[in-house]
């Protein structure tokens, strides 16, 4: 599936629910799916600054594609971490660099979490590019 | 207790419905997410009453101009005005004189004055500013850019585990090198209340001076810099229910005279040559700018309506729902209350075992529930203590049993949620 198709599924697995508790219940259960993070990698380097809660998130780059694991203290947060990553892990870089997130805004993630978790996300997605644009960078040279 | 209730009960009688106080803050009467607004957030700001929107509303509307500047009819009035709150603010703490009310952005802005003016004049090489493990962020880091650039040392009263400063330590600090005492009236963070009484008791018998960080004190209770003797008392407006962007420094009129400005501008000077300038008097010195008369006169206003509600009455009914809301969250199983000290201000920071406090707090926002969560802008507080942060509840007076049990229920679907 292309980075918009998995988008689309998800917009349409969290249309199902109109009240917020059911669409937390679903962030719950991503969250418990989530290929946790090596705790050998629960470390500074790969906390990631802004999250209000702590969000680990490791690269690994291999046959020209990124796979990220990731893991968060906190269980909504794990359950926002697993989204993105179900979006944009196992891409190229450029797949990642080009990719407009636009699920975030379409199931009310960005509006309906607090600002500093607003940040947080945010952040997450920062950090996501920022190592797509170092891999790119680097695997040209 | 039971004397207590009853006392109560008779001066209710007298006072106004809670209900009709509640009519008075037209936010409270919200809906988020369809739901009724629950605010206990009051610790980080507090709402406006309509007599203070009204008062920032006629500012704007019947007689804005710039203060302190024209000769004409708009300028006099609102000059009269800032200086009538300037003397609400004076009274309201019982402050000797008017010159020793300077208005500021807020309590932040206070601290920061004070500690670049001071600093300037008083702290040098290898002194020391002693602060305590229960302050805000504001209440520390301007310190310590004051000893960065001073060369000076911070040094810190230690708390127990309930967050209460341990005063013999206080004590030991005290030496020659002590150049000014900053602590707060009550931990933001847990809502312990510190005896600044007795800090400055022991400071000024040493010839310290004491800087009071009032921003959680201001709204609780009378405060009387006179009795308190503090040479420095900071708060600010919107915590008090005026407007944002006001604060207060309140100095002793003999510090505030040796102390050199901190910013330089119109209004805060006598006369002005490109050789020479010198500065307008007290307050004026210390007022650079246009400074926010539209939140000072809001100020004002919401002052007079503290005062109309009577401080008694304030503090029976905080009292009662801090107690009520203690006894109701010690029952739930697996919460746990950070400083649950007799002596404290209404709020209760609470965690729930092996909950995160970001998960709790996301809950209760979608029940309708505001409170805090994190540090509180008080990191070494919940580094003392061994935690990340926690959720705070911050009530005031126009908070109901009510409204704590829909905090109640919202914390028992939390743990239904997360358990």
């Amino acid at each position: 599936m292309t980075i918009d198709e998995v988008q689309d599924s998800i917009v349409e697995e969290f249309s199902v629910f109109d009240d917020w508790m059911d669409k937390y219940n679903l962030l719950i259960d991503y969250g418990k799916d989530l290929k946790v993070i090596d705790p050998k990698f629960k470390i500074k380097d790969f906390l990631i600054e802004g999250c209000q809660s702590k969000v680990w998130l490791h690269p690994e780059f291999e046959g020209g594609k990124i796979t990220f694991t990731a893991d968060s203290d906190a269980i909504i947060t794990r359950g926002i971490v697993a989204l993105l990553i179900r979006v944009l892990s196992d891409r190229t870089p450029a797949e990642i660099i080009s990719a407009d997130l636009y699920f975030i805004d379409k199931i009310g993630l960005r509006q309906n979490l607090s600002p500093t978790r607003s940040n947080g996300l945010l952040s997450m997605v920062r950090q996501i590019k920022l190592y797509a644009m170092a891999y790119q960078a680097t695997s040209k040279k | 207790m039971r004397f207590l209730y009853g006392e109560m009960r008779l001066i209710r009688l007298n006072v106004k419905e809670i209900s009709d106080i509640r009519k008075d803050f037209p936010i409270l009467s919200l809906k988020v997410y369809d739901k009724p607004l629950v605010y206990f957030d009051n610790g980080a700001t507090t709402q406006k009453p309509r007599c203070v929107i009204d008062e920032v509303d006629k500012v704007l509307t019947t007689y804005n101009s710039n203060i302190h500047r024209g000769v004409h009819a708009l300028s006099d009035k609102a000059s009269e005005e800032y200086e009538k709150a300037r003397e609400e603010v004076r009274a309201f703490i019982n402050a000797g004189k008017t010159e020793e009310i300077v208005f500021t952005s807020g309590t932040t802005g206070s601290i920061n004055a004070v500690a670049f003016s001071f600093g300037e004049k008083y702290i040098g090489r290898d002194d020391e500013i002693i602060v305590s493990n229960l302050e805000h962020h504001a209440n520390i880091v301007p310190w310590q850019m004051t000893c960065e650039r001073k060369g000076a040392k911070l040094r810190v009263i230690p708390i127990n585990d309930n967050g209460e400063v341990l005063f013999d330590e206080y004590l030991k600090l005290l030496s020659k090198k002590t150049k000014l005492v900053a602590v707060t009236q009550a931990s933001n963070a847990l809502g312990t209340i510190l005896p600044v009484k007795e800090i400055i008791r022991a400071a000024h018998s040493m010839d310290i001076p004491v800087l009071v960080d009032g921003a959680q004190g201001i709204q609780h209770g009378i405060v009387d810099v006179n009795d308190l003797d503090a040479d420095f008392y900071v708060f600010s407006g919107h915590k008090i229910y005026g407007p944002t962007g006001i604060g207060v420094l309140y100095g002793k009129e003999k510090w505030l005279t040796e102390m050199p400005p901190y910013q330089g501008g119109g209004d805060m000077v006598e006369n002005v040559t490109f050789e020479k300038t010198t500065y307008n008097v007290l307050p004026f010195k210390f007022e650079a700018g246009t400074m926010n008369y539209p939140a000072a006169i809001g100020l004002g206003a919401a002052l007079r309506y503290v005062i109309s509600l009577g401080w008694e009455n304030i503090r029976l009914r905080e009292e009662e729902l801090l107690h009520y809301a203690t006894n109701r969250l010690l029952q739930i199983n697996g919460l746990k209350i950070y400083g649950n000290v007799e002596n404290k201000i209404s709020i209760i920071s609470f965690l729930l075992k092996d909950i995160h406090m970001y998960d709790t707090g996301m809950i209760l926002d979608k029940l309708g529930v505001a409170v805090r969560t994190g540090t509180h802008c008080a990191q070494p507080v919940m580094d003392r203590l061994g935690i990340n942060g926690t959720v705070r509840v911050s009530m005031c007076f126009y908070n109901t049993r009510e409204e704590i049990d829909v905090l109640i229920a919202g914390i028992e679907k939390v743990k239904s949620m997360f358990a």
